[in-house]
């Protein structure tokens, strides 16, 4: 499996991760090396298995539909790094 | 003698003669006095000792540590890395909420490899931390920073969470002891998810004692981790019984082959042997999927770290870069100078897998096989109570030995990710030393939900041996 430096800037896009040159290029060598080991895989026939998401069944857990206390404004802005009028402040979008 | 040597069962036992605000005071003494030799802390809540007696309980006046990240309420949170500097959690996790309810004293937030993206603790934004009984060498990781405390007597206990051998990986390369529970056994709320089908929060102890006192508190159904699972949670310390003569350990044939260290090896064999002669049986089995169990967790544990990351991008909290042009450039640039280098090969990885078109060979191939390693599971206890590996395939490695080859940092989890993959509890004790004086550890894996077996083995193992007692010599 060939992980072009296109590839990493693809999925560096796709992260919302900004890379360097240099960062792009080690990064393709080293995802190329790890994906070579996935192969490994394919020589396993798994047509007929299911997969597992998780070891234990999960199911939703409901409850009461009643008010209660949950965390205030200021505790929620507490660790804003920006913040306005009990908002999160972020860089003009429209 | 000095308070922080001691164990929480030795503490406990001694109640009326010692006093709960000495025991805090020599810990907090101990970090002054070699943590910055260790560097297992990144954060020392001093103010602990005021609330040394303030609550009675099962643990009361015990100081632990706690890896940074888990949650404690207006205190530093910060996973070891930039993209969370300065963040204070507004909110307790289950397991601190039960451990301030016990009388617990929080010395403070340990150091670990950043998101426990690691087995080096050498990722951290804080530096690495140092191994107790080499200073030039690694404490493994991720949970390094609280193997690294219990060990160098910083503190008498300390929780970890275990991805792919976090906790028992680095209480195996310190001496100590390290529990992963079964997945569901421990509240998950609180703990800054990296793989949320993987992740477990455990103890890191001293002693196999300690270790079922700490599970007989974190224990339990939470309502707020729908993961958790609501099944009874035994007293623990009732498993603390010298006896194995009722117990079949399986030893499977692929976890002895090559690439493991042979003095890891002939310790493992030789602990074997105590058990043995205890009167325990043994049978060979097989787990075939074995050598897959590496590929899918790089494949599974990425996938659901990128989507678990994608939450820290400069705006509800942490780091955040300096003016901006635009909302994506705030994005990018936030999470490319936030994280580091691993954190961003992980995210990467992960995007990778479950980017469309490869999402069906990697995280669905993955989540298939994961099936067949959970399968070996199930047959292989059918033939036996619990099984036994080692724990790492080397004893402790030197730092920036494998911090620039990811593959080879990967390959020293090999004995401990099956065990995550199938959602299973395993406890690593001390079994031995290299010709180098560094620790080994020995892996008891059990059923699902069947911590009293591991207790029960590593308990009987630990009282019939001396290498528990043994300390690393470090320079006041």
């Amino acid at each position: 499996m060939k992980i072009t430096r296109d590839v990493v800037e693809y999925l560096s896009a796709l992260a919302r991760i900004e890379l360097s040159q240099e960062e792009k290029e080690l990064l393709s060598l080293q995802l190329e090396d790890i994906l070579n080991y996935f192969e490994t895989l394919k020589k396993l026939n798994t047509e007929d298995i299911p997969p597992t998401s998780h070891v234990v069944s999960i199911k939703n857990v409901f409850r009461e539909d009643v008010q209660r206390e949950s965390l205030n404004c200021e505790e929620v802005l507490k660790n804003a790094p920006l913040k306005e009028d009990g908002c999160f402040k972020v860089p003009r979008i429209v | 003698m000095k308070l922080n040597f001691l164990s929480a069962g030795e503490i406990i036992r001694s109640k009326e003669n010692t006093s709960l605000l000495d025991i805090a005071k020599d810990c907090l003494d101990r970090i002054d006095r070699i943590d910055k030799d260790i560097k297992a802390f990144v954060y020392i809540n001093r103010e602990c000792i005021n609330r040394v007696n303030v609550k009675k309980g099962n643990l009361a006046g015990i100081p632990i540590a706690i890896k940074d990240n888990i949650c404690v309420k207006d205190e530093l949170t910060t996973c070891a890395s930039k993209i969370l500097e300065g963040f204070k959690s507004p909110y307790d996790a289950t397991v601190i909420e039960k451990l301030k309810n016990e009388g617990a004293v929080l010395l403070g937030k340990t150091n670990m490899d950043e998101f426990a993206f690691g087995s080096s603790c050498e990722t951290s934004y804080y530096g690495p931390s140092y191994n107790p009984w080499d200073k030039s060498r690694i404490p493994g990781g991720s949970s390094g920073g609280s193997a690294c405390a219990v060990s160098a007597d910083e503190t008498i206990m300390a929780l970890g969470s275990d991805t792919g051998g976090s906790i028992r990986q680095p209480a195996s390369l310190c001496g100590v002891v390290g529990l992963k529970p079964t997945y569901g056994r421990v509240s998950r709320y609180g703990l800054i998810a990296f793989a949320s089908s993987l992740d477990q929060i455990g103890p890191i102890t001293k002693t196999v004692e300690d270790c079922a006192l700490l599970l007989n508190i974190i224990a339990g159904y939470d309502e707020r981790d729908s993961t958790s699972v609501d099944i009874v949670v035994p007293d623990y310390t009732k498993s603390l019984v010298k006896d194995v003569k009722d117990i079949k350990i399986g030893i499977p044939k692929e976890y002895f082959l090559e690439g493991l260290d042979l003095e890891v090896k002939k310790a493992v064999s030789d602990g074997l042997n105590v058990l043995k002669e205890l009167g325990a049986r043994t049978v060979e089995i097989s787990l075939p999927h074995t050598e897959y169990a590496l590929s899918v967790y790089y494949i599974l544990a990425p996938a659901e770290a990128s989507s678990n990351l994608a939450r820290f991008d400069g705006v509800q909290y942490g780091f955040r870069i300096k003016d901006p042009e635009n909302l994506m450039a705030l994005y990018r640039r936030t999470r490319s100078q936030g994280f580091g280098k691993e954190a961003k090969r992980r995210i990467i990885l992960g995007t990778y897998s479950l980017s469309s078109g490869y999402y069906d060979a990697y995280y669905l191939k993955a989540l298939k096989v994961r099936t067949l390693i959970k399968k070996d599971f199930d047959e292989a206890f059918k033939l036996c109570d619990c099984i036994i590996t080692p724990t790492s395939p080397t004893c402790a490695f030197r730092l920036g030995e494998k911090i620039n080859k990811p593959l080879d940092m990967y390959l020293s989890d090999i004995f401990t990710i099956p065990v995550n993959l199938a959602g299973l509890p395993a406890i690593s004790i001390p079994c031995g030393f290299n010709k180098e004086n560094l620790p080994i550890g020995l892996q008891i894996i059990g059923k699902p939900f069947d911590e009293e077996t591991l207790f029960r083995a590593a308990y009987t193992f630990e009282q019939s041996t001396e290498f528990h007692k043994k300390k690393p010599k470090i320079k006041p």
